[in-house]
């Protein structure tokens, strides 16, 4: 079916049926699936497919976005009361399908809180406004009709009649900076292209996420495709582009596949393509694979790869808004930056302002890490407190540790020490204190984290990473990599954090593009905050007892309940002691692997430093 | 290194390039479709490309060398990949990929010389809250320790 007249679509929209009255939705996030969400979805149909027919409810159990709370999935929803489960067996499909789905009853046992089977109050949801997310696990992603119920396309036929100019006017005041890392005003580069000369224009979405350790974009794109082809459809229609390529990450099939299937749905119903619901608006979108290149996300280079070639970033002595893909003005954002365009769209400038901080408007979608309780996407108005987000929402560390640093923004980010907790998380604070919000990456890390091997973990990355195209990054990541290996390895010297901080602001200061500006903030913000740590490394210790034979471990007879769960780690037969006594460390035999430590859940094993001669 | 294989088959190969069309700007996709079947990219496979886009060899090895998603030489049958995401790392990664290095008797990014078994790494699955993580031809396993890795061999 293809609507030739925007007022054909709206009666479509508005003679939709409801969809059925009670739905189950197995959570398809990237952490649920990984735990066998597919298989459970399946236990529920066939458990559905076995009741009477005359059960006025119908089973929609389809794969759905993320729910949030990865690491108690797989996860299962059931709309409309809106029960939440964790960690569900397939054994448990029969009593959800009797119970929820026919009787509307929550299954009280599989709830985190028997008494909030909603889960409304859970310190995971309280702090926490859904906006980008707001579909996630209340619609099946590739289906087009649960996005028209949900609003969906109302911004493009509001945008139809107000004009191009009025949508670009709305995005311009409404004040949104990009998601996808710098955190640049939107509505500059969108005047920026709308102004520029040159026919076909082209809007590109960013869907690289290079960052290791993040997946909120992955979500995005897999949990809601519309609202990201919505959003540059309407950019399009905005700075008069024609042309648009979504850049998906290599390692994201699924993305891939959803995206292509969204798009080719929306070019059925005429709102891709030629002639758009007969309005005359033309606006073709395609999807192209990565093919595995941290630098790809970089806007450049990412132009690049499209064309073809290798992912090479260039200089900007001419901006890509003016001459980008193809040297044609090109409008590039990240994929969670457009899935906010609809939303502005549709309930206008001021209504986003009031959602967030001064100058820093609307939510931001945060993948929490690392060394917490709780791991998971988190979508928090900007300029939350960095505290709530890890402390309520993650739950704090884990049990028997202590919370060391946080680290945000990817590789090209930094470190902040527990000091820094109650600083905003916005785009304006976190470079002040040395790191950037970069995309949303969150990691969390303990006091079993060695700051130095941070540094030398996210050096390494960089240094592979680095395209080699100008010296300062690529030469010198590789020494500051040896640098930092030598510490961790027990060759340190006295005054190699000095030599690190004059070649990271070196190469801070040479490098040509954005990789290799940012790739000195691992080192600079660890060295900057942890400083201690450094000098002890220099001195052939690490207190974290990470770095292999730079400790010994002991373990305090009176901490020490006994439990003996440090024993079957330990590679080298090193613990002694009997059951439910404390034990002992033979340090003869101690490789210094510290693997005990991160068994002890009790702080009895601790490190300390080797003596001269051992 | 190009390498030569000998069950290399050309009619195939027109079976998965006819579909592109031939432009430069399709280089990395047809590159992608070699690698989906082959799982490696045959040298004779990249000449063909060259030819098909009438661009030098030379700029279809240099693109085939740059991306990782892109391999010149043959990939084992199972392929273990380890994450080395950020998640993945602080949760123990660096020994899961010892003990694979031990295990299989090869070292990352090698396959093993009877062609079975491959280890590989990669930086971020997205499924950084099960971390670390461990995929066998794709297939993710999460929460990984020495023993369960151990035991996916
Ligand atoms: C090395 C490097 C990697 C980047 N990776 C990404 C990425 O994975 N995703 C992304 O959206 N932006 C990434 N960026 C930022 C992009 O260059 C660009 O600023 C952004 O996509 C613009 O969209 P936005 O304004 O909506 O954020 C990266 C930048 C650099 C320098
Ligand atoms: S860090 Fe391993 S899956 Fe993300």
């Amino acid at each position: 079916m293809r609507f030739s007249t925007p007022q054909d679509f709206n009666q479509y929209i508005s003679s939709l049926p409801p969809s059925a009255a009670r739905r189950l939705w197995v959570c398809g996030g990237p952490g649920c699936l990984a735990q066998g969400a597919e298989k459970l979805l399946l236990a529920l149909r066939n458990e559905a497919s076995k009741t009477n027919k005359d059960v006025s409810c119908q089973l929609l159990a389809v794969p759905t976005g993320c729910l949030g709370l990865c690491e108690r999935g797989p996860m299962v929803a059931c709309q409309p009361e809106g029960y939440v489960y964790e960690k569900v067996k397939i054994e448990d499909a029969q009593e959800i399908v009797v119970e929820t789905l026919i009787s509307g009853r929550p299954v009280s046992r599989l709830c985190q809180d028997p008494k909030d089977p909603t889960a409304s109050n859970h310190p995971f949801y309280l702090p926490q406004k859904r906006l980008i997310m707001r579909r996630f696990g209340r619609i099946n992603p590739d289906s087009f009709e649960d996005y028209l119920r949900t609003s969906g396309y109302e911004a493009l036929l509001s945008a139809l009649s107000i004009g191009p100019l009025e949508v670009f006017s709305r995005v311009e005041n409404s004040g949104l900076r990009g998601r996808g890392g710098g955190g640049f005003p939107a509505g500059r580069k969108w005047r920026a292209c709308k102004d520029a000369i040159g026919a076909p224009k082209y809007v590109l979405a960013n869907g690289d996420e290079g960052d290791p350790g993040a997946f909120m974009n992955r979500s995005l794109m897999e949990g809601d495709p519309f609202s990201i082809i919505e959003g540059m459809t309407l950019g399009a229609y905005a700075v008069g582009a024609s042309m648009g390529y979504i850049y998906v990450r290599h390692e994201y099939p699924l993305s891939v596949e959803r995206l292509k299937l969204a798009i080719k749905t929306a070019e059925n119903f005429g709102l891709l393509g030629d002639d758009i619901l007969g309005t005359g608006f033309n606006f073709n979108l395609s999807v192209i694979e990565g093919g595995g290149a941290f630098v790809c996300g970089e806007s450049t280079a990412l132009m690049a790869s499209i064309e073809g070639r290798e992912g090479q970033p260039r200089v900007k002595y001419v901006r890509s808004v003016e001459r980008g893909l193809w040297e044609k003005p090109t409008l590039l954002q990240n994929v969670e930056s457009w899935a906010n365009i609809p939303l502005i769209v549709q309930h206008g400038s001021e209504w986003f302002k009031q959602i967030g901080a001064p100058n820093n408007p609307g939510t931001k979608i945060f993948s929490l890490v690392g060394q917490v309780k709780r791991s998971g996407l988190a979508e928090m108005p900007l300029g939350s407190i960095i505290r709530t987000l890890v402390e309520d929402v993650g739950g704090g560390p884990q049990k028997g540790r202590t919370l060391k640093a946080v680290q945000t923004g990817g590789p090209s980010g930094g470190c902040l020490p527990t000091s820094a907790l109650d600083l905003p998380l916005d785009f304006d604070s976190l470079p002040e204190a040395g790191t950037i919000m970069g995309s949303g990456g969150l990691i969390v890390m303990d006091n079993l984290s060695c700051m130095v091997d941070v540094a030398r973990y996210f050096t390494l990355f960089l240094k592979n990473e680095s395209c080699g195209k100008c010296l300062p990054c690529r030469e010198g990541l590789e020494v500051a990599f040896n640098i930092l290996d030598d510490l961790c390895c027990g060759r340190g010297q006295t005054g190699h954090s000095d030599l690190l901080v004059n070649l990271a602001q070196g190469i801070q200061d040479s490098a040509l593009c954005g990789l290799g500006q940012s790739a000195a903030n691992p080192v600079l913000s660890t060295i900057r905050y942890f400083r201690e740590e450094y000098l002890e490394h220099e001195e052939g210790f690490c207190r974290a007892g990470r770095c292999q034979g730079l400790f010994l471990v002991k373990i305090d007879r009176d901490k020490c309940n006994g439990c003996g769960a440090c024993q079957p780690v330990c590679p080298a037969g090193a613990i002694t002691g009997r059951e439910r006594e404390p034990r002992t460390v033979k340090v003869e035999k101690c490789l210094g692997c510290g693997a005990c430590l991160t068994a002890c859940r009790f702080r009895a094993a601790s490190t300390e430093r080797k003596v001269a001669g051992v | 290194m190009l390498v030569n294989t000998p069950d290399f088959d050309k009619l195939a190969l027109g079976e998965i390039l006819d579909p592109i069309e031939s432009q430069p700007a399709n280089l990395l996709p047809m590159l992608q479709a070699i690698e989906g079947r082959y799982r490696y990219l045959p040298k004779e496979a990249m000449v063909e490309v060259a030819l098909r886009l009438k661009i030098p060899k030379s700029r279809v090895f240099a693109v085939a060398n740059f991306y990782k998603a892109l391999s010149l030489t043959p990939k084992g049958e199972r392929i273990f990949t380890v994450c080395q995401g950020t998640a993945c790392h602080l949760r123990g990664a660096p020994s899961l990929i010892a003990s694979l290095e031990k295990a299989l008797g090869i070292s990352l990014g090698q396959c093993s010389k009877d062609g079975r078994n491959g280890l590989e790494s990669v930086n971020c699955l997205g499924a950084c809250a099960m971390a670390p993580v461990v995929t066998v031809d794709g297939e993710v396993h999460g929460a990984m320790t020495a023993k369960k890795v151990s035991e996916l061999i």
